[in-house]
């Protein structure tokens, strides 16, 4: 009688830990599917990080930025004669030599 | 009833023992064949089966891996990798209607002929459709739905600098993999190593399980360039618009760090833009500056003297008679054309590029030495960047000279040498007499030198070199508003098949600024202008002048010369010895 009822205990205890196996199983799925679209949201990201990198170096590129400055802003490099040279205390003017 | 009974049992329990015995050995036998089958599937054949059964639902999927940036000094991208899908198809499982197969045939802007070739092409299992399609036109693609159609990410460069920077960063091949330039040179930093995962998916193709990684990616290593981006484009600029005034074959630009031996910019027109697949002639494509040879001519002058001076034969004031422009060697005579005076000093030998005067000035000096001083220079030998195709030059070696060679070679004939060993070859002069190595990568400290002149030697020839930049010299043109300028023109006969051309000149310029303390060297080369004017100190002067004006502005090196009105000559300027 005594052996029975371990018996019933024990298979108790099988069928609650299958059924804990097949519930974490299921709970590492989920958790996988969540890491799986995090993972595609970073590379997303990683994508249009790179995209937006382009596009910034795109318009920032020299040869645009220099027709802007001259065509449309009307810039121009300074002559040497509008151009006075500042020093400040720590450098000497003696590292102009004439 | 009963009696018949028995005698019915009694004919059964007759039946001949042989037959059970057969029935039981037969059953016996049958099941002694499953046992085997069952151990045959069970424990020989397991591996393939077992492979099997996970091949329905377990898949190894690769994990492609981003190729590294290309970045400036200052962080500025000069070569990005972004994701792009790529279109495939499986012939055997695809269906499209005739309508879609125009709305393919038209997103992918191919021809519907050839979108039909390939989707009929039943000889193999996968077929590319399109390759590194743009997110937007697969999305529409997707749209489409049509079956039978895969998708797969690869990964394609793309150069916001375009044709400024072509030359020098190279392209990849379709596969993401270095084909020219930099991107050949650091191929096996720049590639990453795609890795591979090993998991379970469920009917629909979701990942249900993660099995293992079999290896992961190992994305490329991002690269900072010794380039700056914004004194690359002022070379580009300069040095293209040089090329169209002058109707040059081509024109190269090369800048240096004077001091650590960096290469800030490196330019040559005409360029192309490596975004597009199609690429241009092999002649365009050519990195001038790296590769190809010239003889470079009175831009060598300053070696031979150099090498004169240190060995104490001469100071900058020894007086040499030119003989009025008609040196005699044998049966060879070496000219100045427009001799001003019959005695010149050897700085003036230098100031007006004379031929006869560095000729003399070798000659004196015995064939070895001349050849050290040059191969010590760097000349001859690969400057070691790494540059894929980099040419060595050719320096013939000093036992097989005769006197007319020894003259030739002391103002640049039979002497061949790229622009970037060129400019290398002046951080002598620029750095006390230390050569520096090329290198394209930024450096945290200058790189060592190897000592060629002495100390004393490297500031004489700064002194000389910066009376060629003056009113009485042959590079007026290269003085630069507020800035020393030091540096030595040069024109030369192009050698085409073997001999001199009459009429075809290549035109160059090597200089340093600020003279007091050199930051940079400008080294610019043009090949055959042709629209009269092709004396370096016309032609390419003007162009140093430019970049390296603009580009010390950029750096904010302190001026070393009052601001001021450049002072030209009053009457013509100086011609050159060619």
């Amino acid at each position: 009688m005594r052996v029975a009822r371990v018996h019933i205990l024990l298979v108790l205890a099988v069928i609650g830990c299958a059924l804990y196996v097949v519930m974490s199983q299921h709970k590492a799925r989920n958790l996988l599917a969540e890491l799986q679209q995090e993972t595609d949201r970073a590379q997303q990201m990683e994508v249009e990080w790179g995209q937006l990198q382009l596009e910034q170096s795109t318009w920032a590129m020299p040869a645009r930025v220099d027709k802007i400055a001259v065509n449309k802003l009307q810039m121009r490099a300074p002559k040497g004669q509008q151009t006075r040279l500042i020093y400040s205390k720590g450098s000497h003017e003696s590292s102009v030599r004439p | 009833m009963n009696y018949f009974k028995s005698t019915q049992t009694k004919k059964l329990v007759t039946l001949p023992a042989w037959r059970s015995r057969l029935l039981f050995i037969l059953l016996l036998a049958g099941m002694g064949i499953l046992i085997l089958r069952a151990a045959y599937l069970q424990s020989i054949n397991n591996n393939f089966l077992q492979q099997k059964g996970n091949a329905r639902s377990s898949h190894v999927m690769a994990i492609s891996a981003h190729r590294g940036m290309i970045a400036d000094r200052h962080g500025e991208p000069l070569a990005i990798s972004t994701p792009v899908e790529s279109i495939g198809v499986n012939p055997q499982d695809v269906e499209v209607t005739p309508q879609q197969l125009n709305q393919l045939a038209r997103i992918m802007s191919m021809d519907i002929k050839e979108v039909k070739r390939r989707l009929l092409d039943t000889t193999h299992d996968f077929v590319h459709l399109q390759r590194q399609l743009p997110p937007a036109q697969v999305e529409q693609i997707v749209k489409l739905g049509v079956p039978g159609l895969l998708l797969q990410r690869e990964y394609r460069r793309y150069y916001p600098g375009g044709e400024v920077t072509a030359h020098l960063i190279g392209f990849t091949s379709v596969d993401d993999n270095g084909q020219e330039g930099l991107e050949l040179a650091l191929q096996s930093q720049l590639g990453g190593k795609a890795g591979s995962q090993r998991v379970i998916q469920d009917r629909k193709g979701h990942i249900a399980e993660d099995i293992a990684n079999i290896r992961l990616p190992k994305p490329g290593n991002n690269i900072a360039l010794s380039v700056d981006s914004k004194i690359q484009y002022l070379a580009y600029r300069e040095i293209k618009s040089a090329v169209e005034q002058h109707n040059a074959q081509s024109g190269s630009i090369v800048v240096l760090d004077a001091q650590s031996g960096e290469v800030l910019a490196l330019a040559n027109w005409p360029s192309y833009n490596p975004n597009n697949r199609t690429k241009p002639s092999f002649q365009v494509l050519r990195n001038h500056a790296v590769t190809d040879l010239f003889e470079p001519g009175s831009t060598l002058k300053p070696f031979t003297v150099a090498t004169a001076l240190e060995v104490g034969k001469y100071t900058p004031d020894s007086v040499i008679n030119i003989e009025n422009g008609v040196f005699r060697i044998g049966k060879h005579a070496i000219h100045d054309t427009h001799p001003k005076k019959t005695l010149l000093t050897v700085s003036e030998v230098i100031q007006l590029s004379s031929n006869v005067g560095a000729a003399k000035i070798a000659l004196s000096l015995s064939p070895e030495m001349v050849w050290r001083g040059l191969n010590d220079s760097g000349f001859g030998a690969q400057a070691g960047s790494g540059f894929p195709g980099e040419a060595a030059g050719k320096l013939h070696d000093h036992t097989k000279w005769k006197p007319v060679d020894q003259a030739a070679i002391s103002y640049g004939h039979n002497i061949s040498v790229s622009l970037l060993q060129l400019a290398r070859a002046y951080t002598v002069f620029a750095n006390n007499g230390e050569l520096k190595p090329v290198s394209w990568l930024k450096l945290d400290k200058p790189a060592s030198g190897k000592r060629v002149y002495s100390d004393a030697t490297a500031h004489k020839m700064l002194a000389m070199l910066e009376r060629v930049v003056s009113p009485e010299g042959t590079a007026p043109l290269a003085q630069v508003n507020g800035y020393r300028v030091a540096g030595k023109t040069g024109t030369a006969h192009k050698v085409i098949g073997g001999h001199y051309s009459p009429n075809r000149y290549i035109s160059s310029f090597v200089g340093m600024a600020p003279a007091s303390s050199p930051r940079l060297i400008v080294a610019v080369m043009l090949d055959a202008p042709a629209k009269g004017q092709y004396y370096g100190g016309i032609v390419a002067a003007p162009v140093f002048s430019s970049v390296m004006g603009a580009a010390l502005r950029q750096l904010n090196v302190p001026n070393d010369k009052p601001l001021g009105n450049i002072l030209m000559p009053p009457t013509e300027i100086v011609r050159e010895e060619v």
